[in-house]
């Protein structure tokens, strides 16, 4: 058996079917024996896609994804991927062809760093110099990059590894002794959060993705139902609690809800789950919370107290967390003071929540998104771009269920949503997925259109066009005079031409109920389909300015109680 | 909250890449490393990083947790309170007289330092000692110009069991 070999075997053994990749000079040898094997590999048009294809993948079903790149300019084009991964703690393995080690270090043709260069955005890193290590380090990334924290793992392959005999297969795993994840909570803490909570007379839950990432969405209903406690999420958060559920009040932060954003500092005990206090979720942080204590659960130490100072720390895993707590609160019942704080809080949603019903041509994007969850069930995947489209869909949908709102949160990659969709598509072939864009995020990766053709990957490609880098536009209009630089996109392309091209079907979409009647249809033929919907392009949604405090947006809040 | 020096023992896995990972650790979380050194460890294919940082309290709790992620770094100590602490100097000092010879020789021995090489020119002092004491040699040879200091960087060790 061959390196290249001995990857394609350990990634079986890992439970890998699907790998997407695109290959090169330093790849040829892998390549060539995975020409062989019984595992599939999707051709993406260029390797960020590849990365974000499955970080989507790990996303959607909770597995590793794997990408695949050769050496130099396959392998930088991976980092924008690898990168937005890491931010978002998804698992996934990258692995890249390097120049034979007898060349690394002079600059041989197509060489490049790439440990090096993704030293600070992968959570770990191997590069095999001798293809015996191979099995034990594909089994090391899997093992490194999925549990803990999530995160990426990069795996650099010389071209002679890939070629060389393995003189045995031992896939023990690599020791690492410094690598100890703390999954279980420590009781005296757990006891100690049950105190706050029993003392507490108006609590909320703000949960983020690490209660997806651990399964913990059983556990936080029961504990938000149990503790009587209204719900809020940060935008990697969303799908951890049913936004349809009456405690969930939806995303908190810079383009969150109102009743959120307007409440959370009236709690007294802030129940924050899985969740890295950002800067897009907090707002200023001195005026973040000042007068509520905070427990803080999270399976990363190095997350608590990081951002927000917090009364109550919990190391470990959600579910192992929520699980003690919920045994401990099983007695529990909320006194009066927290029933008439959380109907007041409910009531509050109800008269805060936002403004989706508008016929107006050209459409304004919370109709569209209103338009599409008409449709779309509980089980079906949503991915978005960054920008406004992101935001849109993060405030105006209601997602129901974990893994089934995909999005880059932390390091906001344009160019995430289509091809993320793809690799959720991959791994949930039964799941309708839809895919959110912005017309500037979209062209970034346009032609994975050829992808999804090519192997038919029924992805359902919404292009939100308005024909403006809207989020910069936006801030452009209510920060900088309405000096709009650079955020003019002008006419071109004709997406719907464009899709054509690639021979994926497409429509413009220009009036409401449109969208509704073309979504039902593309989800009944299941092909791939571009969707290219022309909305407002001066429609903005309000937030926080920088530096502004939680409770401190600016910019009309339409109500939807406010629709005659 | 008062910024001061923290002297940080780390055990490593004595592997490439990682004074490159811890430093760079240090870099991108906005913390200045005083000084770095590293070296063998009482274990095979492990390292001790001793490593000197000017942070806060808070500051200092997050490099510790951030360091603690580093999945190569096995073990991590703050040694500060109860530290041995030791560098080695190289310093090559002019003489400009036969004076300043006798002069330099006798501070050397005030210092227990020792001298390596002697030339018509110059002499070349090797010292150990904390940074106050090698910073108070220096200064004291100094008026006779100092041509090269080369100092390996805070290295220490918590005293008892």
């Amino acid at each position: 058996m061959r390196g290249g070999e001995a990857i394609i075997e350990s990634l079986k053994n890992m439970g890998v079917k699907t790998i997407f990749g695109y290959p090169g000079g330093q790849t040829i040898p892998f390549y060539d024996m995975l020409y062989d094997a019984d595992i599939d590999h999707i051709l993406v048009r260029h390797e960020q896609a590849a990365a974000h294809a499955a970080d989507g993948y790990a996303r959607a079903s909770g597995r590793v994804g794997v990408c695949l790149a050769t050496s130099g300019p396959g392998a930088t084009n991976l980092v924008t991927g690898i990168g937005t991964a890491f931010m978002d703690s998804s698992p996934i393995v990258a692995i890249t062809g390097q120049v034979p080690t007898h060349l690394i270090g002079n600059d041989a043709f197509q060489e490049a760093d790439i440990v090096g260069i993704t030293m600070p955005i992968v959570k770990h890193s191997f590069q095999p110099k001798n293809p015996d290590l191979i099995p034990s380090i594909v089994k090391s990334s899997f093992e490194i990059a999925s549990t803990g924290r999530p995160g990426p793992v990069l795996i650099d392959v010389p071209k002679e590894v890939q070629e060389g005999e393995l003189t045995g297969f031992d896939d023990s795993l690599i020791e690492t002794p410094g690598y100890n994840p703390t999954v279980k909570g420590n009781i005296r803490q757990i006891k100690k959060a049950r105190d706050l909570i029993r003392e507490a007379k108006k609590p909320m839950i703000l949960a983020g993705a690490g209660v997806i990432m651990s399964n913990a969405c059983c556990e936080l209903k029961k504990l938000a139902e149990t503790i009587n406690a209204p719900v809020m999420t940060s935008l990697l958060g969303k799908g951890a609690f049913d936004e349809t559920n009456d405690l969930a009040l939806g995303m908190l932060g810079m383009h969150g809800r109102k009743v959120s954003n307007d409440y959370v500092n009236e709690s007294d005990l802030l129940i924050a789950i899985g969740i890295r206090f950002s800067d897009r979720t907090t707002g200023r942080l001195d005026s973040f919370v000042p007068d509520t204590k905070v427990i803080h659960i999270d399976i990363d130490p190095a997350e608590i107290g990081k951002n927000v100072e917090v009364d109550l720390p919990i190391v470990g895993d959600a579910r192992n967390v929520l699980e003690s707590l919920n045994k401990l609160l099983n007695d529990y019942k909320p006194s009066k003071e927290v029933n008439d704080w959380t109907d007041m809080i409910r009531q509050k949603k109800m008269e805060l929540l936002p403004r989706v019903t508008y016929d107006d041509v050209p459409l304004k994007p919370q109709a569209v998104i209103k338009e599409i969850a008409e449709v779309l069930t509980p089980d079906s995947i949503l991915t978005t771009d960054v920008g406004q489209n992101q935001m849109w869909a993060a405030h105006f949908f209601d997602t129901q269920k974990p893994r089934k709102f995909i999005s880059s949160g932390g390091l906001g990659t344009m160019g995430f949503g289509f091809p993320s969709a793809i690799g959720a598509k991959v791994a949930c072939p039964e799941d309708p997925v839809v895919s959110i864009n912005g017309d500037g995020g979209f062209l970034m990766v346009c032609q994975e259109l050829a992808t999804v053709h090519e192997y038919d990957i029924p992805v359902i490609a919404i292009v939100l066009e308005n024909r403006t880098l809207g989020m910069v536009y936006q801030w452009q209009s209510l920060l900088y005079n309405e000096r709009h630089s650079q955020t003019l996109l002008g006419n071109s392309p004709d997406f719907v031409k464009l899709a054509e091209s690639f021979g994926v079907n497409a429509s413009r979409i220009t009036k409401p109920g449109e969208t509704k009647e073309a979504l039902s249809k593309a989800i009944k033929d299941n092909e791939p389909i571009l969707l290219d919907i022309v909305i407002d392009s001066e429609e903005a949604l309000p937030m926080l300015p920088p530096g502004a405090g939680i409770n401190e947006m600016i910019g009309e809040y339409k109500l939807e109680k406010d629709v005659i | 909250m008062e910024e001061q020096y923290h002297i940080i023992s780390t055990l490593v896995e004595d592997k490439p890449g990682v004074l490159q990972k811890v430093a760079g650790m240090f870099n991108r979380r906005g913390f200045n490393i005083d000084s770095i050194t590293v070296g063998n460890s009482e274990v095979e294919g492990q390292s001790r990083m001793v490593i000197t940082v000017h942070a806060d309290e808070k500051g200092l709790e997050q490099v510790t947790k951030q360091l603690n992620k580093l999945i190569d770094v096995i073990k991590i100590k703050d040694i500060t309170q109860k530290a041995v602490k030791r560098e080695l100097c190289l310093v090559k000092v002019n003489i400009p007289d036969v004076k300043a010879r006798a002069e330099i020789m006798q501070y050397t021995n005030i210092f227990r330092a020792h001298i390596l090489d002697v030339t018509e020119e110059s002499i070349m002092v090797e010292l150990t000692g904390d940074k106050e004491k090698i910073n108070a040699f220096i200064s004291l040879v100094e008026p006779f110009g100092i041509k090269r200091i080369a100092r390996t960087g805070l290295t220490a060790m918590s005293r008892g069991v």
